[in-house]
């Protein structure tokens, strides 16, 4: 049986030579954030912010590491304007986001950023993939590894709430 | 008493050795270039409250090495989440250094929250830094500089400056010259070179 995309990505971060990896914790990246946490050549750093995994990435990229940024969808909106510093300084960087607001989204406050995610990346330059089932997580998350760091670029791959499958406060709060 | 933020700047930076330099965007980033400027020195023109946390990226990557990020006090208040994340991570070659006008220099000298008595030391202490102080003398300005080179971190400091008016001295602002340059000054040419060539 082929393993649950958590540990396919994970694989993936490992085989590149990530070293750091901001997060905000989202529900949908419970797995990946504790196979991450449990890694010994990977430094875990939970963030207050989004924003705050742009500066982690830019200045890890300066001192020579790889890194890779978590967050849920809505956590995107917090981090538009240091986008700039990654386009303008052409960082690497790597984002994998959870989403909401999609097939079976209960909080109608998640939906706005939901629906404009990948075009708000778009208008910061950040390249989006669209990993709509789980079979398909890891492949885009070694092409999005593979053009950040070769080509110095900004990308995102998104995973769709269908893949992440919460559809109830009651389903979140009992994972 | 009040210091000359650029006294502040070349003390801290005289005899900087192998100091990986980061700035925040503003007046920092002209202090760090009228003390000399380095191709290890990374000084932002935005990116408005990520200086300390690209510190901290750095500090991660490079534990051999002693990192020191010189904001001023309307940048770090706008990434006040970062002390705690640093505090998390307790880097020990990690020191975030304020240069405190209690203004927006770059704006008009509008009043920042300092200015009303919030205290950044009193954040960052809170946030589990283990050495933080306000500064407000040239002797602690130069007890400063020994830690940042040789104490245990992660160190905070809020230097108190005037809100003087200086002459700007610009870094050069083409980001991909600043970050290729850094890497290439801190890691060898092989920052140049893409990873299947090396």
């Amino acid at each position: 049986m082929r393993p649950e995309w958590p540990v396919e990505v994970h694989r993936e971060l490992a085989a590149a030579g990530v070293r750091v990896v901001g997060y905000v914790p989202d529900a949908g990246h419970k797995r990946l954030i504790e196979l991450c946490r449990a890694d010994k050549k990977m430094r875990a750093v939970p963030l207050t912010t989004e924003e705050e995994g742009i500066g982690l990435a830019a200045g890890a990229w300066l001192g020579g590491e790889k890194s890779v940024l978590l967050m849920q969808s809505s956590g995107v909106g917090n981090l538009v304007n240091v986008l700039g510093m990654v386009k303008v300084c052409r960082f690497p960087l790597v984002m994998l986001v959870t989403m909401r607001g999609e097939q079976g989204e209960f909080n109608p406050w998640q939906v706005p950023m939901g629906e404009n995610t990948a075009r708000v990346l778009e208008a910061m330059s950040v390249a989006v993939r669209q990993a709509g089932d789980a079979q398909t997580v890891a492949a885009h998350v070694h092409t999005a590894l593979g053009l950040a760091y070769e080509t110095l670029g900004a990308q995102a791959v998104l995973i769709a709430q269908r893949v992440i499958g919460i559809k109830s406060f009651q389903e979140q709060t009992s994972q | 008493m009040k210091l000359h933020r650029r006294q502040v700047a070349a003390s801290l930076l005289k005899d900087r050795g192998n100091l990986l330099v980061v700035a925040g965007l503003g007046s920092t980033s002209w202090d760090i270039t009228a003390a000399g400027d380095s191709p290890l020195s990374f000084p932002t023109w935005g990116a408005m409250g990520q200086a300390a946390m690209m510190g901290l990226g750095l500090a991660l990557a490079q534990p051999k090495r002693r990192v020191l990020v010189i904001t001023g006090d309307g940048e770090m208040l706008m990434g006040l989440g970062s002390l705690a994340t640093i505090g998390v991570q307790q880097p020990k070659n990690l020191a975030v250094v304020v240069f405190d006008n209690e203004r927006y220099g770059e704006t008009g000298m509008q009043q920042t929250h300092t200015a009303f008595g919030v205290d950044l030391a009193g954040v960052a202490k809170a946030c589990r830094i283990p050495q933080c102080e306000t500064i407000t003398t040239a002797k602690g300005v130069s007890a400063l500089r020994t830690k940042i080179h040789k104490g245990a971190g992660p160190v905070f400091a809020a230097i108190k400056v005037l809100d003087e008016k200086l002459p700007l001295v610009l870094p050069p602002h083409d980001g991909v010259l600043l970050r290729a340059r850094f890497r290439r000054a801190l890691l060898g040419k092989s920052a140049d070179v893409l990873p299947e060539e090396l």
